[in-house]
């Protein structure tokens, strides 16, 4: 019955949109189309509620705006302005802080003032953004491939390990290191992902189990890791390894403006392997067993796509991919490994590829977008003193109202789309 | 829209038939009906006054009863405890002890009353699916319906459970109730029905009496006249082709699903499987394609060994295969249509290598293939598959599977859930690909499309091949060769059926 009532369901949706008279205009096509609910509005209007959202808990959570509740009747002006001035000075910050702030600008361009200052924002942008687009991939893959790959943040903290083993055990001539170095974290990486793949595809242990399993078993690897005799630095009694070598550090773009833009290569790399991973989706014979495989493992089955070698290899992609973002944070910003290295870059690649629909241009962006959030926010964290915390607060309810398309369409009172594919791309996998 | 401005009439005692191709929007209306769907414009009368229905509780209290195609039982309950299930009578006041006396009294009653041999304490898993229905029916009748909806319900029968079927629908109506049939067996149709009513893309097309004749009601459904019988000369079987000897397979559950099958299959002949869903014949199949692990036996192609090969290696040693069950295992739905028509050689020249695909190459081809095979999508096949209709996506599976030169062809209900027009279609290319010397292995549960295509038959029972026929043998007979009833245990089978 369920069968069939959902069948007749969408019938009736899809003649319910046949119905409408198409609108004459461009402009009313246009209109439509994206207040139809699609992709495209709906994680725009997700951030902005997300965005509202987290102006309230900015203004309830401000002292000054509390007290003046305790009179809201009398003068409810003094609550909404003071309100009003602390959301938006929040935001200001959040938006200086991550792409450019104006006074900087004026500064540099009178001569008063470095440029340094006028590109530090948009560095701290893409410094974050590159580990986040590699990890978000590393899901998207995943998930692309019909799994739900939680074991990101294991495979980076691997890649991690492999890249700062390779970068400061191998002595390489410079280059040669570097390239190195990428590809042992990506190694490294692509064997801890390689692990829950076959056995899922040998065994059908869910991969949900065994990669949350394997982020821990990583973790204290990592933990037991960097006190050894050999990766310990040893001018040092805390637990910290040797720094990576000058020539597997991922060299600064920005570097000739000033020492403190540190935007480095890796952004270089999220671009480059965004785009493998793109051709490799649409072009390759391993893309499309993939996106079979994914969509329907039976009728691929059927049709003699080997199931579990797809499976063991998809994971081994995305542990790499995951691998290479770890290796991205020590050979660029972090340098040495500390057991909390990689902070949570790799949980963070869950939220990315949700976000990003599981498509790598849409992971790029949403890389970029919560790479701005994280940089803004250090600086929100400063001059407006809001805590940092809140940046994750409204990075999490984001994807909540993207996971939820139902609930922000209902908030916004979209049309259905005829071909949606949120609510199903989100849900399925388990 | 699957209804549009459908009027339907049904009278106190009256058995309605409601025909219509598959996606006609048979289902639709009746679920309107039970509530499960909303009617944008129109009203429901039951005796003449309108009613609103929200959902299925105000159907059975407005006194509309229905069992759905897919039975909603419980299957580790027994029969009483399904059918108190939802209106439990309780005892002990406050407490609440279920009241399953009654509900046993109640089922033993109401099964007597209309001749319904229900046994209250049996465990539903048990049953065979024919009692399992009879369960339904109980189950509805003790809520006090007049009218009952029986969606599809000859669909999962065997001739003999049909005709027990008839039988019982018959003693509802002489207790005065209403009962409205939904089906497309014509042959049904006019044993059974008082009124005919036949609807074709959600609008009625014609209220026919039951002796309007199978092709008129047919080109009604259809909107034209259709061949119901293929035309085919004799089959000239060359070779051995498919060879299975001994074929022992079991099911997802570890139970003997196949138990020594031996079959030939011969160049140029269709052989056709006929038998009652759930007798091993989606079990045999998926041991030939190397899809399911054998126990024991052996399958050659062509004098090779093909047990332990993979399902690509077969596939590419020149099977044509047309899965079962078209939306599980033939189509990934959400792909193109040109990338359905390359699901099995999508690496192969010239669609791909072992490293790239060319999304070029497969555009083209699948061009030229749904011209051909007369897919309606557009024309450059860049549509997602399931936005087809049944029909033409059956129509891409077979377009599939016909574009690489086969030696061997296995079809599992291939014309299942599709309408006449494409029905008549793939039966013409299965013929077609017969006649030019491939092997055919048809399964079906529909006993007319394997009498219309079969050049031999061969009739599956619990997992044993029980003999093979000519497709001149009386219906009758393969109807009770299709329950187990051989003719040496002919006298026997009237037991056979009751305790089955």
């Amino acid at each position: 019955m369920t069968e069939q009532t959902t069948a007749t369901a969408e019938d009736l949706a899809a003649a319910g949109a046949d119905q409408l008279p198409p609108p004459k205009t461009f402009a009313g096509r246009y209109l439509r189309n994206l207040w139809t609910a699609n992709t495209f509005t709906v994680t725009v209007l997700a951030v902005l509620l997300a965005l509202v959202i987290g102006g309230i808990l900015i203004a309830i959570s401000d002292e000054n705006v509390r007290a003046t509740t305790s009179y809201f009747f009398s003068r409810p002006g003094d609550f909404f302005s003071l309100s009003w001035d602390k959301v938006s000075d929040a935001y200001a910050q959040l938006f200086k802080g991550s792409i450019v702030d104006p006074t900087a600008v004026q500064a540099a361009a009178n001569g008063t003032g470095k440029w340094e200052r006028v590109f530090f924002p948009i560095s701290e942008t893409l410094t974050y953004a590159a580990p986040l687009a590699l990890t978000g991939l590393a899901f998207a893959l995943a998930f692309r491939g019909g799994l739900f790959n939680i074991g990101v943040q294991g495979q980076a903290i691997m890649g991690a390990v492999g890249a700062a083993l390779a970068g400061f055990l191998l002595p390489l001539p410079v280059g040669i290191h570097l390239v190195v170095a990428l590809i042992v974290g990506a190694a490294f990486g692509g064997a801890w992902g390689f692990v829950p793949g076959i056995l899922k595809a040998r065994t059908g242990a869910h991969e949900v189990i065994t990669t949350i399993m394997l982020n821990y078993v990583a973790l204290f690897f990592l933990g037991w890791l960097i006190v050894q005799k050999g990766v310990q630095d040893p001018e040092r009694s805390d637990a910290i390894s040797k720094p990576v070598d000058d020539s597997a550090q991922l060299t600064h773009l920005l570097g000739f403006v000033g020492p403190s833009l540190r935007v480095n290569l890796g952004i270089v790399v999220a671009i480059l392997v965004v785009a493998a991973v793109a051709w490799l989706l649409r072009r390759s014979t391993f893309g499309f067993e993939l996106r079979a495989v994914g969509l329907n493992p039976e009728a691929s089955r059927t049709a003699g796509i080997g199931v579990g070698s797809t499976y063991a290899l998809v994971m081994t992609v995305a542990g790499a991919l995951a691998g290479l973002g770890g290796a991205t944070i020590v050979m660029g910003t972090a340098v040495s490994l500390t057991g909390a290295v990689i902070g949570s870059v790799g949980f963070d690649g869950l939220l990315v590829g949700l976000l990003g629909r599981a498509k790598p241009w849409g992971v790029f962006f949403a890389a970029l977008l919560f790479g701005a959030l994280q940089a803004g926010g250090n600086r929100m964290q400063s001059f407006s003193g809001i805590s940092l915390e809140l940046v994750g607060v409204i990075q999490a309810l984001i994807v909540i109202f993207v996971a939820a398309p139902a609930l922000v369409k209902t908030v916004f009172r979209l049309k259905p789309a005829k071909v949606s594919g949120l609510g199903t791309g989100m849900s399925k996998g388990w | 829209m699957a209804n549009d401005d459908i009027s339907l009439t049904v009278e106190p005692g009256e058995i309605h038939a409601l025909l219509g191709e598959n996606g006609a929007g048979k289902s639709t209306l009746m679920n309107v009906l039970y509530g499960l769907l909303q009617p944008d414009e129109g009203e429901i009368l039951v005796d003449d006054k309108p009613v609103r229905i929200r959902g299925p509780r105000d159907a059975i209290a407005a006194g509309i009863g229905m069992v759905h195609q897919h039975f909603m039982l419980v299957p580790v309950f027994t029969v009483a405890e399904n059918v108190m299930l939802g209106a439990e009578q309780t005892t002990g006041g406050p407490v609440g002890f279920l009241d399953r006396r009654r509900a046993r009294k109640l089922v033993r009653e109401v099964s007597d009353r209309y001749r319904l041999a229900v046994d209250p304490d049996r465990t539903v898993e048990d049953l065979p699916v024919g009692v399992q229905q009879r369960v339904e029916i109980v189950k509805a009748l003790t809520r006090d319906v007049d009218l009952l909806i029986l969606d599809e319900p000859t669909a999962v029968l065997t001739p003999q459970e049909t005709a027990d079927l008839l039988e019982i629908m018959r003693t509802l109506k002489a207790a005065g109730k209403s009962i409205v049939f939904i089906t497309h067996k014509l042959k049904e149709v006019q044993a059974i029905a008082d009124r005919i009513t036949v609807i074709r893309r959600g609008r009625t097309v014609g209220t026919a009496a039951p002796d309007t004749s199978e092709e008129e009601l047919a080109s009604l459904m259809v909107g034209r006249s259709v061949l119901l019988r293929v035309e085919k000369g004799a089959a000239e079987a060359g070779a051995p082709v498919l060879e299975v000897a001994g074929l022992a397979v079991n099911d997802d559950r570890g139970h003997r699903a196949v138990d020594g099958v031996d079959l030939t299959v011969h160049a140029g002949e269709v052989l056709g499987i006929a038998g009652v869903q759930g007798n091993g014949q989606t079990e045999l199949i998926e041991a030939i394609m190397g899809l399911r692990p054998v126990v024991a036996g052996s399958t050659t192609l062509e004098g090779r060994p093909t047990l332990g090969l993979s399902t690509r290696d077969i596939l590419r040693a020149g099977v044509g295969y047309v899965p079962e069950d078209r939306s599980v295992d033939g189509l990934v739905k959400d792909f193109t249509v040109a990338e359905n028509l390359v699901l099995d050689i999508y690496n192969t020249e010239p669609f791909g290598t072992r490293w790239v695909i060319r999304p070029d190459a497969i555009a083209e081809s699948a061009r030229a293939r749904v011209e051909q095979f007369d897919v309606r999508t557009d024309a450059s096949g860049q549509a997602a598959v399931g936005t087809l209709s049944g029909g033409n996506q059956q129509k891409v599976i077979v377009a599939r599977e016909f574009s690489r030169p086969l030696k061997l062809f296995i079809a599992s209900q291939p014309t299942r859930g599709v309408d006449v027009g494409s029905i008549e279609f793939i039966h013409r290319q299965i013929v077609h690909e017969r006649t030019e010397g491939t092997a055919v292995l048809l399964v079906s549960s529909e006993l007319d499309e394997v009498l219309a295509l079969a050049d031999r038959i061969a009739v599956m029972y619990r997992g044993r091949v029980i003999a093979v026929v000519s497709p001149d043998t009386p219906r009758e007979e393969i109807g009770l060769l299709m329950a187990g009833v051989t003719t040496e245990a002919a006298g026997t089978a009237k037991d056979g059926q009751s305790d089955d």
